[in-house]
């Protein structure tokens, strides 16, 4: 079955302010879509009411996912359908082990296709556990990492990295990367992009949402798509970043009249 | 004097409304009447065949009762009827219930706390004290060749009435409070814990493999004495569901921590929704000696419980961790007290607390450094977790400061669990009750990770039975 994405005419609220205004955009498996936007253009919004986020209210439109409207769906129904949403600010769950977490989220991930599991209804112990390790091998990630609480107390970079391993275990069929390099170093952000880089095949789709075409220096999008004002304005290939990188969204803001936003991200 | 006599246990106040209240078939030996006066206390001294002194001291005790009135701090205990009590049940030394006779959703819950055989039995008071004999003749014998005493405070009496007389009442005496004074003049099982100088006991002595003929009892009188440089861990309880006949249950915890000695008393309880538990447990903590409470409480009614530590000498510490889990219908009133008598003494409180469903928690503390009791560091640090918008949590601190040299910290917080945390948990797949479930696993992880393992094991797996159902 086609596990593609496709949003149509989508319309998002928070706190009855419209902030999402009936967005089109489709991403298939294997593409590799960028979302950019000055701040205030609706970003975050539309990567947490794709997840499901109860705060959002989702006032019209529809959320086509492997062939069924997710919006109706509760956010762990939708991530066992294969969604997943690296978060901008990933949230501490103190005296929970990143290792037991990831095992209960794969478990219950990968229930729906009737892997193999035990009495608990958990992978088995061994089975988790060298796989985690290959994963945290293969994205550079310390040992250590396993055994510390799920974001407390970590850096920046730290939580993004844990956010990638998280992608890389759950293996969904689409990510959307909500400013994964935000906050984020030269160095943090060139971790992060060869990490992502690495977790793509044909099998995974992204829709990366970022200010900064910086990332993208990381990971090539086919698509570059333009939000703003709770709509995509302009969609095209690589050049449309370029373009970005080189003028800034002042012309873009010119060319369709929306001013510049002062309240900061929703 | 009555004589021993067969009764139903309907006779014996157990009540078929009781929510584990499935027939039992335990033939009491002997029962006192109902509520309490000085026939009785003289009764059950002449059963137990006690020596004078103890009588004495029940009586002593029994007056001092009468004479407190009725604790009005704390939680409600209006409903609290002292002559509706049966104050003596000796218990015949074997069950004639089966494991058969026990109801299916008991043996149910037992297997998803994945509790041992022999312990499951006992809990459901089918006749596994055999078991239970065996295991304790094999550790009392290890103990017996490093020279530690582990017995049933009765027992102990027999035994080794100079060791216990010297310190029983001395940390707790009858005065204390209402419930010291009513546990001094009925108490009956307990255990008596002595440790020899330098002795290190490896292995948590545990309660549960001391029981015999006086198995959980109601007013238990617990008194351990770590002599110096020694070292014991004591555990008592389970987390199981304990089914209780009796609806009051006021225990006393006597520790003595000589010099440079280490005790750890490690608590998990979980009676039924029924119980009054209000206990009293306080250590004496000499020169450079450590007490460490480890306290659980997640059953009951109404749960009064506070250990304490004094630091009579300098380099002593006390650290106590506490938390409580508030259900439907329960008020667990939780906290600590340190008593810093001597300079250069620390102490640490952790509590942790978590109300759901109207349930109501609270911490009360006591901090209290004496005039003169220079350079002593206290730290204290509260959290509480509400799952819901109908139940409660409050905090009760009180810090009494006597030195000015003094470093004291003291830290509350309150949360719910939050929209984000939830959220960010199921984008990852939980449901929403297996996501608050490991928030608040993740909640009690500081008390768990102390915990012997398969204690731990339980307690999660606990945890785990209380959040089902609570959401949605």
């Amino acid at each position: 079955m086609s596990k593609d994405l496709v949003i149509n005419d989508l319309h998002i609220s928070v706190q009855g302010k419209p902030i999402i205004k009936g967005l089109n955009l489709s991403v298939k498996q294997g593409e590799i879509h960028a979302l950019m936007g000055p701040n205030g253009s609706g970003k975050s919004t539309l990567a947490n009411g794709l997840m499901g986020h109860p705060l959002y209210e989702i006032d019209s439109g529809e959320v086509i996912f492997s062939g069924v409207d997710v919006l109706e769906l509760e956010a762990n129904e939708r991530a066992k359908l294969g969604l997943f949403l690296a978060f901008q600010y990933p949230t501490a769950i103190p005296g929970v082990t990143l290792a037991n977490f990831l095992r209960l989220a794969v478990s219950a991930v990968r229930a729906k296709e009737g892997n193999g599991s035990d009495n608990d209804g958990l992978i088995p112990m061994r089975e988790f556990r060298g796989e985690l390790r290959e994963k945290m091998r293969q994205l550079g990630v310390d040992d250590s990492f396993a055994r510390r609480y799920l974001n407390d107390g970590f850096s920046g970079g730290e939580k993004k990295r844990a956010e990638i391993l998280q992608l890389a275990m759950l293996e969904p069929k689409i990510a959307i990367l909500d400013e994964t390099d935000s906050g984020l170093d030269i160095d943090a952000v060139r971790i992060v992009g060869e990490s992502v880089s690495q977790l793509i095949g044909p099998e995974l789709g992204v829709l990366i949402i970022t200010h900064y075409p910086r990332l993208l220096d990381y990971i090539r999008p086919q698509f570059v798509h333009i939000l703003l004002d709770g709509n995509i304005v302009e969609s095209g290939g690589w050049e449309l970043a370029q373009m970005l990188e080189a003028e800034g969204y002042d012309p873009i803001r010119e060319k369709y009249g929306i001013k510049e936003e002062q309240n900061g991200e929703v | 004097m009555a004589k021993s006599e067969t009764n139903t246990m309907e006779e014996i106040g157990i009540s078929n409304e009781y929510q584990y209240g499935f027939h039992d078939d335990i033939k009491p030996t002997f029962k006192s009447r109902k509520g309490l006066d000085e026939e009785v206390i003289n009764q059950m001294c002449d059963i137990k065949d006690e020596p004078d002194w103890m009588r004495e001291y029940r009586l002593d005790a029994y007056k001092i009762f009468k004479q407190k009135p009725m604790t009005k701090w704390g939680g409600d205990l209006s409903q609290l009827d002292f002559d509706d009590i049966y104050y003596y049940v000796k218990a015949s030394d074997r069950s004639e219930r089966s494991w058969d006779d026990v109801p299916d959703d008991i043996k149910k819950t037992f297997d998803r706390l994945g509790i041992p055989e022999a312990e499951r039995k006992f809990l459901a008071g089918v006749g596994a004290q055999y078991d239970s004999e065996v295991v304790y003749h094999n550790i009392v014998e290890e103990l017996d060749k490093i020279g530690v005493v582990f017995l049933d405070t009765d027992t102990a009496i027999k035994e080794y009435p100079d060791l216990v007389k010297k310190y029983f009442g001395t940390i707790i005496p009858s005065a204390d409070n209402q419930f010291a004074a009513l546990n001094s003049a009925v108490w009956s099982g307990g255990s008596f814990v002595y440790v020899p100088p330098g002795v290190k006991v490896e292995y948590p002595l545990q309660a549960y493999f001391r029981i015999n003929s006086e198995n959980m009892g109601q007013f238990e009188r617990t008194l351990i004495i770590a002599d110096e440089g020694s070292q014991v861990h004591y555990v008592e309880g389970c987390t199981a569901p304990t089914f209780s006949s009796e609806s009051l249950h006021s225990a006393v915890v006597e520790i003595v921590c000589m010099k440079g000695s280490r005790v750890r008393y490690t608590t998990i309880q979980n009676w039924a929704n029924n119980v009054y538990n209000l206990v009293t447990k306080r250590a004496f903590a000499y020169e450079d000696a450590q007490m460490e409470w480890v306290d659980g409480n997640l059953g009951s009614k109404l749960t009064m419980k506070y250990p304490s530590v004094y630091m009579m000498e300098p380099g002593a510490r006390g650290d106590i961790l506490s938390i409580a889990f508030a259900s439907k219908g329960q008020h667990q009133d939780a906290g600590a007290k340190v008593y810093h008598c001597a300079p250069h003494t620390t102490s640490q409180i952790t509590s942790k607390s978590i109300s759901k469903d109207g349930g109501r928690s609270s911490y009360r503390g006591w901090v209290d450094v004496a005039k003169g009791a220079k350079g002593c560091k206290s730290h204290v640090v509260c959290d509480a977790l509400i799952l819901d918008k109908d139940s409660r949590s409050d905090t009760y601190p009180v810090i009494e400061i006597g030195e000015n040299d003094t470093n004291i910290e003291h830290e509350a917080r309150v949360s719910k669990i939050g929209e984000e945390q939830l959220f960010y948990l199921m984008s990852r797949g939980l449901s929403e009750e297996e996501a608050s479930t490991m928030i608040v696993n993740g909640f009690i992880e500081p008390l768990v990770k102390e915990l012997p393992m398969e204690y731990a094991v339980e307690m999660n797996r606990l945890i785990q039975l209380q959040m089902e159902g609570s959401v949605g």
